[in-house]
């Protein structure tokens, strides 16, 4: 897999202009971002760290589905996961609430491995529904749990003694953090040797394993990857939140913004969850009032995108005005006498 | 703790289970596709079946062969509109759709009929027990629930193994593109197999209304009842699912007898349990089938 060197009459583009303009913009969005409690605005902030938890997810769900061929509707069983591991660190352990959210994601990424024996016991539509199984369970159980509260949840008290607006911008930079993280993170994993044989494995496991891919070892290590970055959201998520019950964490309700941001935004690339993400959030702001017809419309649109542009929304711009800004493709020149090139040749 | 009386009234309601089950089996059996709105349809049913039977002050056993013969022409509709354009791509477009269709019926029936819970009323039949020795008592309804399913079971297993139909149904589930060189008309064929699942789902969705107070939002975990039926059983045959039903029943009245927290939760587990030590089911399909 490695490449040749210019010599051998061509070379292999990764990225573009257009990339190139995207990646200054979007540092400087991030710049600003960060430099966004000057305004001291704890509204703004709030959403911009429930953007990002949702983000994160959408872009975990991505990972696995899009790339991945993984199609789980069981990640709320590591959104939770997290949760719960900050509020057993923090809480019960004594350890800083800010620390406790990393190492939260950890927890749920271990969690993820013994899980992942059990899950990929099922293959395709099974393993969908066989996750959302194991959520369920870790659900129920938690709701047994009476150190942890039982069915009605416990607060965050370990965060009472901490300045409001210390928690406030702390919580907020994070969050800022987890977004470039998550965004930034699957981007390079896509764009690795792990992207190429996850590509290989969702068009046809059989074909990667037989160039050489280790098929079970790379699922099962997206599959942890991908549970430790929802692990990351959820604790994040409950940060905020300031407490966390069994349905709360472990609910139904976190399935359908993963799925709507990802098929409607655009499966399969790093643009759509963004997209996704973003039009979820315009959506909520301005129809939330339309009480539960809001989500049936939500559920038709991607029942339509679905069998009608399967590419979802991003995909129909990137289609049309052939616009990359996450590049993962691979681009090859063969530079020619006359030093022009053809690109495009290796998707 | 575990007494057999736990365990009789575990198979019981395992019969309902088994008849959540049956619809499931169907589909999957014949087309690969796990329809996620699955346990939305069997919450449809119900809310349909007290409509009626509100506007027409009938009891709802009366409404049911209304319910059964709406819903297998709904079925029939919904296969051949929206599910057949989901079948032969990549395992996502089928999950998303059936999973986009169970968010609209949920949120369509929690605006048309509030978040209150409703319930089936069909008398006195709903208590009324037949006593055994030894101190258990068997409810009619509950025996008669798993009467039904074991009916269903049957008929089944009799369209699939004794009629062209089941013949055609094994042939295009076997092998799609071989059956429609044979002269099958496939996407017909997967809407006669939905409007059996969703004749059955109605079966299921009115012992379902008078054993349990539902609401909109209850499909979910009907479908994943249903499903671990399925799975525990094995795609082998209906009986399979059958014994499924049962096993997750008895699990889960186990659980319940041991702590009410813990009922539900240990169904999951055994299915998990199923899952790890033996992962094709326990009636599985042959290599050959």
């Amino acid at each position: 897999m490695s490449v040749p060197p210019a010599s051998a009459g061509f070379v292999v583009q990764r990225t573009t202009g257009t990339a190139r303009i995207a990646l200054i913009v979007g540092v400087l969005i991030v710049l600003l971002l960060v430099a966004l409690p000057l305004a001291g605005n704890s509204e703004a902030m709030r959403l911009v760290v429930e953007f990002v938890c949702v983000l994160t997810m959408a872009q975990m769900w991505n990972f696995l589905a899009g790339y991945g061929g993984i199609v789980s509707i069981g990640q709320q069983a590591y959104i939770g996961l997290g949760g719960y591991a900050l509020l057993a660190l923090a809480n019960h352990l004594g350890v800083n609430p800010f620390l406790s959210v990393p190492l939260a994601g950890l927890l749920a990424a271990l969690f993820a491995i013994p899980t992942s024996y059990v899950v990929f016991r099922l293959a395709g539509a099974y393993f969908a529904v066989g996750t959302w199984a194991v959520a369920e369970s870790y659900r129920l159980a938690f709701a047994n749990v009476q150190v942890f509260g039982g069915g009605s949840g416990e607060s965050l008290t370990a965060l009472a003694g901490i300045p409001r607006a210390t928690r406030e911008v702390v919580t907020y930079e994070m969050g800022v953090a987890l977004g470039v993280l998550a965004v930034g993170g699957v981007y390079l994993l896509v764009r690795s040797r792990i992207g190429l044989a996850l590509t290989a494995i969702r068009d046809s496991g059989r074909a990667a394993a037989s160039a050489g891919v280790d098929v079970q070892r790379t699922t099962r290590t997206i599959y942890v990857i991908a549970a430790l970055g929802a692990g990351l959201a959820g604790a994040l998520y409950f940060l905020e939140q300031l407490q966390i019950g069994p349905d709360a964490a472990f609910g139904m309700s976190w399935i359908p913004l993963m799925f709507f941001a990802v098929v409607i935004g655009g499966i399969g690339t790093i643009e759509g969850p963004i997209v996704g993400t973003l039009l979820y959030f315009v959506l909520r702001q301005y129809f939330s009032d339309w009480g539960a017809w809001y989500l049936v419309a939500l559920g038709i649109l991607s029942i339509v995108v679905m069998l009608a542009a399967p590419q979802g929304l991003w995909g129909l711009v990137a289609r049309r005005w052939n616009l990359h800004l996450f590049p993962v493709r691979r681009y090859v020149d063969l530079a020619d006498e006359s030093g022009r090139s053809h690109g495009d040749l290796h998707p | 703790m575990v007494s057999l009386d736990t365990i009789v009234q575990g198979v019981l309601l395992g019969g309902l289970f088994a008849l959540f089950a049956l619809g499931l089996a169907v589909i999957y059996g014949v087309m690969k596709l796990i329809n996620i709105a699955h346990g939305d349809f069997i919450v449809l049913g119900a809310y349909l079946a007290l409509g009626i039977s509100g506007a027409t002050h009938r009891s709802p056993f009366v409404v049911l062969p209304i319910v059964v013969v709406v819903f297998m022409l709904f079925g029939y509709v919904l296969q051949r509109t929206i599910l057949n354009r989901t079948l032969g791509r990549d395992i996502l477009v089928p999950l998303v759709v059936t999973y986009g269709i169970s968010v609209v019926i949920q949120n369509v029936l929690l605006q048309t009929t509030s978040a209150d819970s409703r319930s089936l009323k069909v008398g006195s039949i709903e208590t009324a027990s037949v006593a055994l020795p030894g101190g258990i008592a068997i409810g009619w309804l509950p025996l008669l629930t798993l009467a039904t399913a074991l009916a269903a079971t049957l008929l089944l297993e009799w369209i699939f193994n004794r009629t062209r139909l089941g013949i055609a149904f094994r042939a295009a589930s076997d092998d799609r593109e071989t059956a429609n060189l044979m002269g099958i008309d496939d996407l017909r064929l997967y809407g006669y197999a939905t409007a059996i699942a969703l004749g059955v789902v109605a079966l299921a969705s009115l012992f379902m209304g008078i054993k349990f107070e539902f609401t909109p939002d209850i499909g979910p975990s009907f479908l994943l009842y249903a499903f671990e039926a399925v799975v525990i059983g094995g795609l082998g045959s209906f009986w399979g699912t059958f014994a499924g039903g049962i096993v997750l029943g008895v699990a889960q009245a186990i659980g319940f007898a041991i702590n009410p927290g813990l009922g539900i939760l240990l169904g999951h587990l055994v299915f998990l349990a199923v899952l790890v030590l033996r992962p094709r089911g326990l009636v599985p399909r042959s290599a050959s089938a």
